[in-house]
């Protein structure tokens, strides 16, 4: 009983990581590797808001998305829109802005056990003699809705639309008149607040340390690759199966191997099936 | 008779246009014109730990040395092969912890452990990375990137060949003039080695592998079996990397699966000048006593890098190397002029 | 012509999801024969080629070559055993000059057996045999062509040069995608004795094509095929005369045209 409660919150932790990563790549296919790094920084941005300028802690979390938004949007108009198209610059470039913010956070102090966000709702409740406190049950029912939101978002609205255009065919689109650059900012922003916004819900239950960057890049892409890079549904359905894995393995195996089966699973995805589980077969018809 | 003329003729002229670098047996002056920067490096590297103010220093020239190896298989991996692959720790680490063991368990002298962890971990790291070989792209790139990282856990977590604290003891090389000659002697080799390499006829199918794999598979080649080659020939060069580490630091940890290892070289490389082969040394040569000058700044040197990195790639992705061979051949021309 | 056929296909079936792409095509080419396959876009004439060449794996039916089954093997294991292809969208190996192109094609396998120029194993070799080939082809070996940078080269010649890269294995048979399309006339003009020469030279040929004038002068035999079925398959006056063609093709200038010229 408590592997499928610590299991449910666990995937939605997962999921609410990988969501911001699976949005991005899946429009702009860019793998933004300095999602962690967005991660850690929104968390510190709160922190100083709610902390040390006193800053009406809803209010603060608000302020931090639309910061963080607006950083990604910057980081993509500035930097990532130059390498676009090119893989490997891509990856190392998104991968150095991501070092670099980590690692200039980690030389300005910001590190050790000091930084903590205050939880969203305190106490807990028992689920079948289990207790479990409100924060966590806070979790999941916003990443529930963040699902919900999206899934209304790119079915309903115009840029939501216009945004899942792009994914399919840039070009098409390009002709249908959406600016696939701007779109592009969108994503990336809307990407960056989702990274914010798992940063904002999940970091009350720890300390925010600059480590969990690096972790929650692994997380994020571990969940995007099983679930299949591009495809944020399949990201959803894998972070339950990584989520419960994890869980599984922490229960049986111990808390070592808990990065082990994300990374594991990373490897033999793609191995097996590098389009991922829920991801949809490219046949090598169209290169040939 | 005539037409045996016109033969010959029509052959010599394909000759010459095929060996364009001929001319310059024609005079000293164009001799010199090609072979002075490539001695300039030889000897350059040669007389380098001579010149060096201390010990600390002579250390770091063998530090970059390493790192050369490894900026070394990742040019020739992501540009004549196609293999973007960010896993330069996981060769570094299996080189250093098989040549650790070697030299502790077995008690090999470290010319010994050296060649033997280099072949041995290259046929190692192809075979692990042989699933791999058919993904492209991004796809290759992650996979190699958590390579790594697994690798690291697992040691940790099952606390084997010595866990954290890793394998102590390990023999260092008999002096370090030994150690700086070794290295950069190995460097000089397998520079002037894949650059000779990736002109011979295989050096043309990797590029071929690289710029269109499906024309070669329909060219009766076996494209995994090529890429299996150039993998081993990477990760040897890395493994050869994690051994000489090992030997020079006479410790062999977890930490050889550091990220540095993997994000160094790109660095260089890209710095230095994708696809010239020689670009990566030198962006070793510029990175590594950077980071080593700001080594008091701690983190921020992680940062400085960073941003170089991203500087170079948005605005200069040529790299230094081919901006200066440009340079280079411009000036010659200006000077005949 | 002898009865065994040099290359059979029987029933290959290749779906993509749900939707059949190529519906249990049956196809049979002797020795020495062109046999052209015609079909409007998107009736799995390429898709055809794919599993017949090994590059995507059939979801069923056989593939047979001088008797023995092909199907399921990788793509170079077939071009191994002597069926080699063209691509429609051509790719040379842009950065490398044209005959170095050939250079890697004569590396494989397949060339060092057949070649007899696998001995000395000096550099320059291939060269010399890949501008041969070259010259061959009708790249003017005095010219500066072959020496270009295959990425300057115009579309006649990568054509040419896909051809010769098939031709660098020694094959028994080429299927050429799409050969002519996207040639200007004089072009098409000066490839079509290049086909033929093939053929004499004992080489079997499968072409795919849009330019059916062209075709049906050096074809012996065509198939149509029409979302993902064989339509029918005869020689092209039978197939010209055939009314389900005309439906296949309706209002299409083309045959009209080539109509109208026969």
């Amino acid at each position: 009983m408590d592997i499928l409660i610590y299991g449910t919150i666990n995937s939605m932790a997962l999921a609410l990581m990988a969501l911001g990563f699976a949005l991005v790549y899946g429009i702009s296919r860019i793998p933004n590797f300095a999602h962690g790094a967005l991660y850690v920084i929104s968390g510190f941005v709160t922190w100083g808001f709610v902390r040390a300028l006193g800053v009406n802690y809803l209010l603060s979390v608000f302020l931090t998305m639309i910061i963080i938004g607006v950083v990604g949007a910057l980081i993509y108009r500035f930097i990532l829109i130059r390498v676009r198209g090119m893989a490997i610059s891509e990856i190392i470039a998104s991968y150095a802005i991501g070092l670099a913010i980590l690692e200039g956070l980690r030389w300005g102090g910001f590190k050790g056990m000091t930084y903590t966000l205050p939880v969203f709702v305190e106490g807990s409740v028992d689920i079948a003699e289990i207790p479990v406190d409100f924060h966590r049950l806070v979790v999941v029912g916003i990443g529930v809705a963040v699902v919900a939101f999206l899934w209304l978002f790119t079915h309903h609205t115009r840029i939501g639309l216009a945004l899942r255009g792009m994914a399919q065919d840039e070009r098409a689109a390009l002709m249908l008149g959406i600016d696939s650059d701007l779109m592009a900012v969108v994503a990336m922003a809307l990407g960056s607040m989702l990274a914010g916004l798992a940063a904002i819900l999940l970091l009350p239950l720890g300390n925010i340390v600059v480590e969990a960057g690096y972790n929650v890049l692994i997380l994020a892409i571990a969940v995007c690759i099983v679930g299949g890079l591009g495809s944020w549904m399949g990201a959803v359905l894998a972070a339950f199966l990584i989520g419960f894995a994890q869980i599984l393995t922490v229960t049986y195996l111990g808390s070592h191997y808990q990065m082990v089966v994300a990374l594991l699973a990373i490897i033999f995805t793609l191995i097996l099936r590098p389009s991922g589980l829920f991801g949809q077969q490219k046949e090598l018809e169209e290169r040939v | 008779m005539n037409n045996e003329q016109g033969r010959k003729e029509r052959l010599d002229r394909g000759i010459k246009v095929r060996t364009d670098g001929l001319y310059a047996i024609m005079s000293l002056r164009e001799l010199c014109y090609l072979t002075v920067p490539r001695l300039v490096l030889i000897v350059g590297l040669l007389i380098l730990p001579l010149v060096m103010p201390s010990m600390y220093w002579q250390r770091v020239i063998s530090i970059v040395c390493i790192y050369a190896f490894l900026a070394l298989g990742f040019d020739f991996l992501a540009h004549f092969v196609g293999l973007v692959c960010l896993g330069g720790a996981f060769f570094i680490g299996v080189g250093g912890y098989l040549a650790a063991i070697l030299n502790t368990s077995f008690g090999f002298p470290p010319l010994v452990t050296i060649p033997i962890a280099t072949l041995l971990g290259g046929a190692i790291c192809t075979l692990l990375l042989l699933p791999c070989l058919p993904l492209r792209g991004v796809y290759f790139a992650i996979v190699t990137l958590m390579y790594p990282l697994v690798l690291m856990r697992i040691i940790e977590a099952l606390n084997i060949l010595g866990g954290t604290d890793g394998i102590m003891g390990v023999a260092s090389f008999a002096n370090r003039w030994i150690e700086q000659y070794f290295v950069i002697l190995m460097v000089l080799l397998f520079l002037f080695g894949l650059r000779r390499l990736v002109n011979l006829d295989i050096g043309l199918v990797f590029r071929a592998v690289k710029d269109n794999d499906q024309a070669v598979r329909a060219s009766g080649m076996n494209i995994s079996f090529y890429k299996a080659i150039a993998v081993f020939v990477a990760s040897a060069l890395g493994c050869l990397g994690g051994a000489c580490l090992v030997h020079i630091y006479m410790w062999s940890g977890i930490s050889l699966f550091a990220l540095d290892f993997s994000i160094l070289p790109i660095a260089a490389t890209v710095i230095g000048g994708a696809g010239t082969v020689v670009g990566p040394v030198l962006g070793c040569f510029i990175l590594v006593p950077i980071s080593e000058l700001l080594r008091a700044f701690g983190t921020l040197r992680i940062v400085f890098y960073c941003l170089i990195l991203v500087a170079f790639i948005v605005f200069r992705s040529e790299g230094i190397m081919v901006y200066g061979q440009r340079k280079y051949h411009q000036f010659e021309r200006w000077v005949k002029i | 012509m002898n009865n065994q056929p040099i290359l059979e296909v029987q029933e290959a079936t290749k779906s993509f999801g749900g939707i059949v792409a190529v519906n249990r095509v049956s196809l049979d080419v002797h020795d020495g024969e062109i046999l052209g396959i015609i079909g409007p876009n998107g009736s799995g004439k390429t898709t055809l080629i794919n599993c017949v060449t090994g590059f995507i794996k059939m979801t069923s039916g056989k593939v047979l070559f001088r008797g023995r089954d092909i199907s399921g093997k990788p793509p170079h294991k077939i071009a191994d055993m002597g069926i080699t292809r063209t691509f429609q969208i051509m790719r040379p190996y842009y950065s490398l000059p044209c005959y170095k192109n050939l250079v890697i094609p004569l590396f494989s396998p397949r060339a060092k057996r057949t070649g007899g120029w696998r001995g000395g194993g000096k550099l320059g070799d291939r060269d010399t045999v890949g501008i041969d080939i070259l010259e061959e082809i009708g790249f003017e070996r005095d010219s500066f062509v072959p020496y270009k940078i295959a990425s300057s080269l115009p579309t006649g010649y990568l054509k040419r040069l896909e051809l010769a890269r098939c031709l660098a294995l020694k094959p028994e048979i080429i299927i050429c995608d799409e050969i002519f399309s996207g040639l200007s006339m004089s072009e098409i003009a000066s490839m079509v004795p290049l086909i033929e020469r093939l053929q004499m030279d004992g080489i079997t040929l499968i072409m795919i094509e849009h330019r059916l004038r062209e075709l049906f002068r050096v074809a012996n035999r065509v198939m149509v095929l029409n979302f993902g079925e064989k339509v029918i398959e005869g020689s092209p006056e039978e197939v010209m005369a055939d009314d389900k063609v005309k439906e296949v093709y309706f209002g299409s200038e083309e045959v009209e045209e080539v109509m109208s010229h026969a």
